[in-house]
Order: structure tokens, then sequence, then C-alpha cells
């Protein structure tokens, strides 16, 4: 099956993003927190997208913004996942009290909004990287439990399951090396659209001041710095703002191919 | 009792549950957490002493299952207690704010859901063919973006590009009906696209369904135009999955005003929270948090029990 030009596009975009973020301190062309400009800029050979609020160089604080952005979004959407997968595997294969105990768990987190969760939690607990990590992985990994709990069901009634239940395999040896394999290809899609709102959450936290603290910055928290601008017509609060949206759109290019390739595969209606 | 009433009262009795434990958790895990308010109150500075008074003066030192069951009394009777940064009642200062967060999510509401079931329709109606792939690679964009990234763009455009509004929506008390729908029009618009594309696409797919089931084939092979088959035959079948797409989404926008609140300094409950997050202020987090959950909650549940009502299986038991 050939490539369709959206998830190339896709790819190519997210690709470029995180070898942006791998390569940030080589590429940036000044320090995250310099100030060397006058304040807002308009962009110039010097400063490629103009300076911010306080006359630091926007492109450098951007690359440095998709190093942090991405990183903390790919901690929690592995995070979601794997926590996610796991239990949503366990609840199906024990069945029983185990999986009563986690389904009604979940009902209760998925009851609330998970920005109103994440606000209670954050007027609690310190702000810092692990905490904001864990707080979104978390709360995120209910939306993966549902997801993977319903396809390691139709799994667990396979033969092949039971023949390895009467070989006498232990548990992790079926959940690991039996489910696994064969709940992948719908899952994959599902990282994708996770990681997707990683990115979203923790831009709408560092927005709201509640995410990533200075010095360190995130694009969600250069659109907060620079959000005075645009009442003088100073657009500096768009490129942080261009940057998210982008990344979200190419992220979800990719995520929705592989979601119709998979679900053409198994002979669904998707296409 | 009749089946319906029956599934109706369940529901209602499973919402009322699940409010209940969300209050728990909303109390008992964020007191689970490490941080201790007396310390929040008095600094890293305080002494030894001072810390023992204060938490004796706000009860801290009773055990935490006793405070919920006060806390819990409390919000039954309208008592949300004292804000710990300014001293204010908390039900005092909600009271008007969220009189302005429903105006401004009613507002958008009012707007999105006609908008979003006649896009749906029509999307649904040209099913793969440019209408439809048009409103689909639209609306899927503005999914794509959080709401105060979709805020800052309809900002630039309609305050700069063409000046049509203020960027800051200031509603004072004492304002006329019109000034305010003048000074929210801003926020509304932004929250109008961020729940549109959600309610259109479900829409979109919920009368799609309805479209592939046999009845419709049938009208349509007694030569039925399309669009009377749309409107005859698919549309009083969709209404049902369609208004619990609507509630779904309406809960929704009850997340995207908290943001959207932020982003135009509007002066409601969903700033309120998020200042009070800030200044780590928990009674006005937690009776906030709450309000916020009982919403969605209860949207949540009117989706479940419009869609229980609707369903004539359930209306004629065997």
């Amino acid at each position: 099956m050939r490539m369709p030009l959206s998830a190339m596009l896709g790819l190519i975009l997210t690709g470029g993003f995180v070898l942006v973020a791998i390569f940030a301190q080589q590429i940036a062309p000044y320090a995250i927190d310099s100030t060397v400009g006058g304040v807002w800029d308009s962009p110039s050979a010097t400063h490629l997208l103009g300076t911010d609020t306080i006359g630091r160089d926007i492109l450098s604080r951007l690359i440095y913004g998709a190093q942090i952005t991405i990183f903390v979004a790919l901690c929690a959407s592995v995070l979601s996942f794997s926590l996610g997968t796991f239990l949503g595997f366990v609840a199906a294969v024990r069945g029983g009290w185990v999986d009563q105990f986690l389904s009604r768990l979940v009902d209760l987190v998925i009851a609330i909004p998970s920005l109103i969760v994440a606000l209670v939690l954050l007027s609690v607990l310190p702000l810092n990287l692990t905490v904001l990590i864990l707080v979104i992985g978390v709360l995120d990994s209910t939306r993966v439990f549902r997801l993977s709990r319903a396809v390691a069901m139709d799994i667990a009634v396979m033969d092949y399951i039971e023949a390895a239940r009467l070989r006498g395999e232990r548990q992790s040896w079926i959940i690991f090396r039996e489910i696994l394999p064969n709940a992948l290809s719908p899952l994959v899609a599902e990282f994708g659209l996770r990681f997707i709102f990683a990115i979203l959450f923790i831009s709408t936290l560092s927005f709201l001041g509640l995410g990533i603290q200075p010095p360190l910055t995130d694009w969600g928290g250069m659109v907060g710095e620079n959000k005075g601008g645009l009442i003088y017509g100073k657009s500096a609060a768009l490129v942080p703002a261009g940057a998210i949206a982008l990344l979200a759109i190419s992220v979800n290019l990719v995520a929705d191919w592989i979601l119709s390739r998979t679900s053409s595969l198994k002979g669904g209606r998707g296409g | 009792m009749h089946p319906v009433l029956k599934l109706v009262v369940q529901r209602i009795a499973l919402g009322l549950l699940l409010l209940l434990a969300v209050s728990a958790v909303i109390f008992l895990g964020v007191e689970a957490l490490p941080g201790d308010t007396a310390q929040a109150i008095l600094g890293q500075s305080a002494t030894e002493q001072s810390l023992r008074n204060l938490r004796e003066q706000m009860g801290l030192d009773q055990p935490a299952l006793t405070r919920y069951f006060l806390w819990l009394g409390g919000v039954l009777t309208g008592d949300l207690g004292t804000a710990l940064s300014n001293g204010a009642d908390i039900a005092q200062s909600i009271g008007g704010r969220l009189g302005n967060t429903l105006f401004l999510a009613g507002c958008a509401a009012v707007i999105a859901v006609p908008l979003a079931i006649l896009l749906g329709v029509v999307a649904a109606r040209h099913a793969g063919r440019w209408p439809d792939k048009l409103i689909s690679g639209i609306t899927l964009t503005t999914i794509s973006l959080p709401e105060f990234v979709a805020a800052y763009f309809v900002i630039y455009l309609l305050t700069q590009v063409i000046p049509l509004f203020q960027p800051v929506s200031m509603v004072l008390p004492g304002m006329g009906f019109w000034a305010r729908l003048n000074a929210v029009a801003l926020p509304v618009i932004v929250l109008v696209l961020v729940v549109l594309a959600h309610m259109m696409r479900m829409t979109r797919a919920a009368i799609l369904n309805v479209m592939q089931s046999a009845y419709i084939e049938t009208a349509e092979l007694k030569g039925l135009t399309p669009m009377q088959v749309v409107w005859r035959h698919a549309f009083p079948n969709a209404i049902a999955p369609v208004v619990s797409v609507v509630m779904i989404n309406l809960a929704y926008l009850v997340v995207g005003v908290v943001v959207v609140e932020v982003v135009f300094s509007y002066n409601a409950l969903g700033k309120y929270l998020v200042d009070h997050v800030t200044k780590r202020d928990l009674p006005v987090v937690q009776a906030v948090g709450l309000i916020f959950a009982a919403v969605y909650i209860f949207l949540n549940m009117a989706a479940d029990i419009i869609s229980i009502i609707a369903n004539p299986r359930l209306r004629h038991p065997k």
C-alpha cells in the first residue's frame, strides 16, 4: 500500500520537529534566556523571527521550547501508554474483581475533565518536570486503559490464548508474548493520539502559568509571555502558537493514516 | 415500574453516586498528597508553634475523614468556606462569576449547536465528495488546536488584520444585555470554533451510521430524492444519537471555557479557578473544581437519559 501524500507530509514535519528538538543546543543561534535585542523587534537578518517581550531571540526560544515540549509530551505519552496498556491487559486477562476495581476507578477519573483534575492536583503538588509528566501521563492512561482492555478482551477469547493457558504459561507470558503482539497495531495509532493530547495538555498548562517554569520554556509558555503584544499588533505570540498547531496537525496526519491502515487490515469500514 | 422509568432512575442514582465519589476524590485525594496548608499560608519560615496554632484554628488537626464530612455538609448547605488568600467568602465570590460563565457558554452553545448539526447533515449528505472533504478538512485542523492557540489566531485576525472587535472582554455589573453580548463576541467565536469541530464530526458519524441501515436503502430504491431521504427517514432516527452528541460536547465546552476565560481576562469561574491554583488556595480550587465536575457529570447524565428515552425499543417492552 502506498503512503498517501498527507501522511508523508506529516511524517516529514514530525521528523523535522524531533530533529530540531534533539539538536537544539547545536542549532539555536542564541542562549535561551539572554536579552539580545529590543522589545518585540520585527524579524530581521540577525533575529529571523524577531524578539520577544523582554528582547530574547524568538527563534532560539522556539528551538529550546521544542525540546522541552516534545520531551515532556513524549515521556507523558510513553507513561500513559505503558501504564494504560499494562493495566488494560491485566484487567482483561484476570477479569473478576481486578477488572471491576480498575474499570470503576477509570470510570471515576474519566467522569471529571482532565484539565480540572490537573488544576486541582497542581494547586497542591510542586511544579516541576517530573510532577507534570506524572500528572499528564497518569490522567491520560485512563483513555489507553479503556481501549487496550477492549482490544485484549477480543484477543483473550482466542484459541491460542486458551492453548497457552492449558500449556501452563504464566500470566505475564500471556500478556506480553500472546496478547501484546496481536494488539499492537490498533494501539500504535492510539499512541500518536496520546502524544498529541500530551502536547496540547502541557502547552495549555504552561500557557496558564502552571506548567514549565522559567528559566525553561515551552511553546505554550511562550504564547503566554507574548500575548500582551497582540493588542499592539505584535505577532510574536503567533509563532509558538503556530508551532503547536503545526506539530499537532502533522502527528494527527500520521496517526490518521496508521488508523485507517490498521482498520482496513482487519476488514473494518475505515478507508 | 415502567422499564424506561426504571433505567432513568438508575442512571440518576448512578450520577449522584459518581458525584459523591468525585467529591471524595477532590477532597481526600488532595489530602493524601504531600503538602501542608498551614505551611502554605505561613511560608517556610513559620515556627512550629504558629503552625500548630493555625492548624487548630482551621480545624486541620482533626482527621481527614471528619473534615471531609464537614466540608461536604457545608457544600450541600451552600457554605463553601473562605478563601485562604484573602479570607473572602467563596460562595459569594462564585455567585456572580458562575452567571458570567454560564452566559458565555450559553451564547456559544446557541450558535454552535444548530451550526454543527447543519454542517454535519451537509457533510453526511455529500459523504466522500468535496463539500464533505472541505468541512472534514477544516474541522480536522481545528480539532488539532488547543483552545488558546485558536483564540490567539482569532484575536489577531479579528482585531488586527480586520479590526472588528476589542481584544479584551470586560463584563461589568450593570451592563445591558446587548452591551454584554458585544463584549463576549470574540470569546464566543473562539468557543464555537473549538466545539463545532467535535460536534459536527460526531453528528456526521451518527447520521452516516443511520444512512447505512436497510430502511434507508428501501427509501432510496422507491425513488425518493436524497434530501427527502435525509430529512424524512434518516434525521428522525438520528435525533437520539445527535442529541447525545450535543450533550457530550456541551460538557466539553465546560473545559474549553476555563482556558478561553483566561485568554480574554473574562472575570468568571474559570479564571477564578486558574488564579487560585496559582495562589495555591486549596479551598477555592476544591469548591470550583467540584462545580465544574458537577456540571460535566450532569451533562453526561442528561445525554444518557435522552438516549434512553429516545430509544423506541425500550418504550414498548415485550
